[in-house]
């Protein structure tokens, strides 16, 4: 492959690949990412192969299989979409492939049984654009990832990939493209919200010839995956994103610093980052220019603060992950000494669409400060699992009840939590919130990478505030002793209260402990580890004090307040639970009801899974 | 796996001799034996003219380094939100009940070792278990004897 | 020079420095358990944090690890930064009540209550001795070791260091080391012997027997003249 030199052999290239991709041949896209591969989309894969070559020898078979990234929807993988009528098939089996092939793409028939059951209407539903978890969103970023695969550059440039890039370099000065940042109204999608065009404003005003970008892909929050979604189903975007904020910045290296967990994003990112440089999109004089700039791939090796810039720049400079205080700033001062700027992988997906679109129609996308479009991955007990992006602004009743078909099995909604760790939980009451940077902010949590986890009425609150302490009282460095200690204590008191032996004085003091660790912290992480306490004491006060004054977990999950016992109406005397609990708790004869045995039962919840009859009741 | 000075010094050579290839050299250990020794460490502080302490340091600060040998298979339970809202600690507590061992532990005839993960990102399919690389997705409590027995089986048989 | 405005006062002071050391040169109170100045700040025990910017916007920040620049705002005593103090100091006595060091702080505070059940931990965390065997002694025989929770100063593998030379400077140098004076044995946790001028002499002898800062020292020579006579029975 010959460097491509400027605009026009782009264009030239473009063009060829398009003609060679002929749209009017049928293509099976079947979703790969980690997700899909958990549940067997690899096997599918395979049994495709296998049934396009065993057919071929019948009959002539243009057919086309494109493997993908994931196509945000995550419940009912693995899934397929055959287009060009964009037909959607779920949960797939590899015995379904050679039927898809002969029912579908042969004979042109819709095979009902592996339709989308909508959970609301109980309907099914052919055509992907007609399933209202994508029909309500707004999918610039993440639409893409079914387009391409993320192996091959030439699927990217077929839908004008690099084009921005090309824009930039030949037509813009770095100074167009800060100025462009800036109108887009682009903020950090990693968790502050930082304005980007200004972040890259700084770092090119700071002294110094060398200057590096990071693109931070260390994506921490548990519950949050939209980065390895884009890592994996579309890393072009990310790479031309980090090329272009190198040029504004005047930076010659670049970073991806991805999480050692995600082996599939990391894989991807390399082939991708080795396709652009065979290209000439990274390396000496991109497209025939002065600019050199290129890239390497740096893996953590597990520590949730890393994703706290300071640290993660001791990350890559080989030291323990220890924040330092600002200032300096990373701008100022970051990786080895020099100017370094540091966005978020979503954040760079973003730039290229800026670029293509304009800042001026990209920023008619969104709310108030809060622009563009923001994928949250919406999970817990949610009917429509899976990544979700609407524009910023739109309430949060829209994201849970009509993209993410409400709770299942009819429970009550309770709350949602957003942030990660350093957010914190939005109670019902507020579902009709705008979802953007201020007004969760406002309401005590934070946007964050975009985690939003719902909660039903069998979610203890003062569980997951325990939950959130727990974790960071792990992850934090431990440097502060405001954050360590501070983290402890508060962890030590909602153990006390979920224990049972909590007092309302603790109560207090865990109320006057709180914002101290909040104020007192060096870094990100201690500044927001308090949110999910702060917030859960907001809204659901009353919780914690019927874990206090009357010992009891209204959700049913503390363990040390709960009681198992068998309904006496409902049990049928199976004998399942019998067979299934590890302490041999339960005792009954068959065909009788059965009793537990508060003495020896552990609460370890075998029973409940395993009864067929709904007999056993948590109180 | 037997240790060996000249396969952790192979390793060593594939990295710049720099401190920030001190991370990726770890790594690379690790993945060679699964843990990293104590002799190990040392050859890299030597190697790369770091303190030992330093190198200490960096392994017992991430998560993703153990400096106790492990088992046969591993285990790893994930513990993110999505997967405790669905259950996820009543899965590790039976793991735990079943193996005789805690979170970080590995059986006495180390066969298995028992791990936490924060968050695989995979929520939709949670409580999620990963043995050996291979992903579980909607685990009970009921699945566990089978997959135990799966893992075991596999040996059984080579 | 340049000028800063430390708590409402222009003051004027060499660039480079922190605000800490700027509070130090004007004699401006601030306590401190990780700082020394031989060493680098290492802003781990947050104990010296101000008010950084006007009232109505304003950052918390350490002290000793803030660099001056012309026109910065500082405010030292504020009521919420000695609230946080003062919880700072309540979490340092329960993790070591034994540290002289840490309960005269408690005194010089206020902090008559301890809220959380103690730890009676030997160290604190500050990380003195490893900035001190690393820069002073030039060994790094010591470090960090772990995270979060299970952070802890030790050698590597936690056996004898090859580069430790047993000079004792990380002991000289360490808060807690030095242990609680032996006034009156407290019934808690907390001395709080130094709170105020209620010397505890003069329940004893009906006057003041010395008239340094109240130490208690007398006392103990009356409790160990009370044991022997004790023994000797």
């Amino acid at each position: 492959m010959n460097k491509i030199k400027n605009i026009d052999e782009l264009g030239k290239i473009k063009t060829e690949i398009i003609k060679n991709l002929s749209p009017e041949t049928p293509c099976i896209i079947i979703s790969c990412g980690t997700c899909g591969q958990a549940r067997g989309a690899l096997k599918i894969v395979e049994a495709f192969r296998d049934a396009i070559k065993k057919l071929e020898t019948i009959q002539e078979l243009p057919i086309q299989l494109r493997i993908t990234g994931c196509h945000g929807f995550c419940e009912v993988e693995p899934n397929i979409i055959i287009e060009p009528e964009g037909i959607f098939y779920v949960k797939l089996k590899p015995e379904d492939a050679e039927i898809i092939i002969k029912e579908t793409i042969i004979n042109k028939k819709i095979i009902d049984r592996l339709l989308y059951v909508d959970p609301v209407t109980g309907k099914k539903i052919a055509y992907k654009k007609d399933i209202p978890f994508y029909k309500y969103q707004n999918q610039l970023i993440s639409g893409n990832n079914s387009l391409i695969d993320p192996t091959k550059i030439d699927d990217y440039i077929a839908i004008d990939g690099y084009k921005g890039l090309a824009k930039v370099l030949t037509d813009m000065s770095p100074e167009d493209v800060i100025s462009e940042g800036k109108k887009s109204g682009l903020r950090g999608r990693g968790g502050a919200g930082f304005p980007t065009g200004l972040k890259w404003e700084i770092c090119r005003a700071s002294k110094g010839e060398t200057k590096y970008v990071i693109c931070n892909a260390d994506e921490g929050d548990p519950g949050a995956y939209m980065d390895r979604s884009l890592l994996e189903g579309n890393p072009h975007s990310i790479i031309e994103g980090i090329i272009i904020g190198a040029y504004a910045i005047g930076a010659k290296e670049g970073i991806v610093y991805a999480r050692n967990e995600y082996p599939l994003a990391v894989k991807n990112v390399g082939i991708a980052i080795e396709k652009a440089r065979e290209y000439g999109f990274l390396g000496k004089n991109i497209f025939g220019t002065d600019f050199s700039f290129d890239i390497k791939i740096v893996k953590g090796a597990g520590a949730f603060v890393c994703g706290e810039e300071t640290a993660l720049i001791a990350s890559i400079e080989g030291k323990r992950g220890e924040p330092q205080q600002r200032p300096p700033f990373p701008a100022q001062k970051g990786l080895w000494g020099k100017p370094t700027n540091i966005n978020n992988v979503e954040t760079w997906a973003n730039v290229p669409v800026i670029i293509n679109k304009g800042a001026d129609l990209y920023s008619k996308i969104g709310i108030g400060r809060s622009k563009g479009t923001k994928i949250f991955s919406l999970v817990g007990k949610i009917n429509n699992t899976g990544l979700v992006e609407v524009p910023m602004g739109i309430p949060l009743r829209e994201i849970v009840y009509d993209i993410g078909g409400g709770i299942p099995k009819g429970k009550k909604f309770k709350a949602v939590q957003t942030g990660g760790p350093s957010g914190g939980c939005i109670p019902a009451e507020l579902l009709d919130l705008p979802v953007d940077y201020d007004k969760l902010t406002e309401v005590g949590s934070i946007m964050g990478s975009g985690g939003m986890i719902v909660m039903d009425e069998n979610t203890c609150m003062v569980d997951i505030a325990k939950y959130f302490l727990n974790f960071l009282r792990d992850e934090s460095c431990g440097k502060c002793l405001s954050c360590r200690e501070g983290l402890d204590r508060m962890y030590e008191i909602l153990n006390d209260i979920t224990e049972g032996h909590g007092t309302m004085e603790q109560l207090n003091l865990l109320e006057e402990l709180a914002p101290v660790v909040k104020e007192a912290s060096m870094c990100g992480l201690g500044q927001t580890a308090s949110n999910p306490v702060l917030s859960t004491l907001r809204y659901f006060r009353d919780e914690y004090e019927a874990h206090i004054k009357s010992k009891k977990c209204p959700a049913g999950v503390c363990k040390a307040l709960i009681e198992y016992s068998i309904d006496p109406e409902k049990c049928t005397g199976c004998t399942a639970c019998v067979k299934a609990c590890p302490q041999e708790a339960i005792i009954g004869e068959k065909k009788k009801p059965h009793k537990i045995n508060q003495n020896e039962c552990i609460k370890c919840g075998a029973c409940k899974d395993i009864c067929k009859f709904d007999a056993i009741k948590v109180e | 796996m037997e240790f060996n000075l000249n396969k952790v010094d192979s390793v060593i050579d594939k990295h710049p001799a720099k401190r920030d290839a001190l991370i990726s050299i770890l790594q690379d250990i690790q993945s060679e034996y699964n843990w990293l020794p104590r002799e190990a460490i040392i050859e890299v502080s030597k190697k790369l003219n770091i303190p030992l302490i330093d190198v200490y340091g960096v392994a017992t600060f991430f998560s993703q380094f153990s400096l106790k040998p492990r088992g046969k298979h591993i285990i790893t339970v994930c513990l993110g939100t999505a997967c405790h809202v669905r259950g996820g600690p009543r899965i590790l507590d039976e793991f735990s009940r079943r193996l005789n061992i805690k979170a970080g532990e590995t059986t006495e005839d180390m066969q298995f070792t028992l791990e936490t993960v924060n968050c695989l990102g995979c929520c939709a399919i949670g409580p999620v278990v990963v043995i050996d690389g291979e992903y579980y997705g909607g685990m009970t409590s009921r699945k566990i004897d089978s997959l135990l027995a799966k893992h075991t089986k596999v040996d059984s048989n080579q | 020079m340049i000028t800063i405005n430390l708590n409402k006062v222009d003051v004027k002071v060499e660039e480079g420095s922190t605000i800490l050391e700027t509070c130090k040169f004007y004699s401006i109170p601030i306590p401190t358990l990780c700082y020394h100045e031989g060493l680098s700040p290492g802003g781990a025990c947050r104990l010296c944090i101000v008010e950084v910017g006007t009232p109505e916007n304003f950052k918390v920040a350490s002290s000793c690890t803030y660099p001056v620049r012309e026109g910065l705002v500082v405010r030292t005593h504020t009521k919420r930064i000695i609230e946080i103090r003062k919880m700072l100091i309540e979490l340092l006595v329960a993790l070591c009540p034994s540290s002289k060091t840490i309960q005269d702080l408690a005194s010089e505070y206020a902090v008559t209550h301890v809220r959380f059940k103690p730890k009676n931990k030997d160290c604190v965390l500050c990380g003195l001795c490893v900035r001190m065997c690393a820069e002073q002694m030039d060994a790094k025989a010591i470090g960090f070791v772990g995270r979060g929770i299970n952070r802890e100063i030790t050698t590597a593998f936690d056996v004898k260091s090859d580069v430790c030379r047993t000079c004792g400077a990380c002991m000289y140098i360490c808060p807690t080391c030095q242990m609680r004076c032996q006034g009156p044995e407290p019934s808690g946790v907390l001395c709080n012997s130094c709170l105020n001028i209620s010397y505890p002499c003069v329940d004893v002898h009906n006057q003041v027997m010395c008239y340094m800062d109240p130490c208690g020292a007398c006392l103990l020579k009356e409790s160990e003249e009370k044991k022997k006579v004790v023994s000797s029975k």
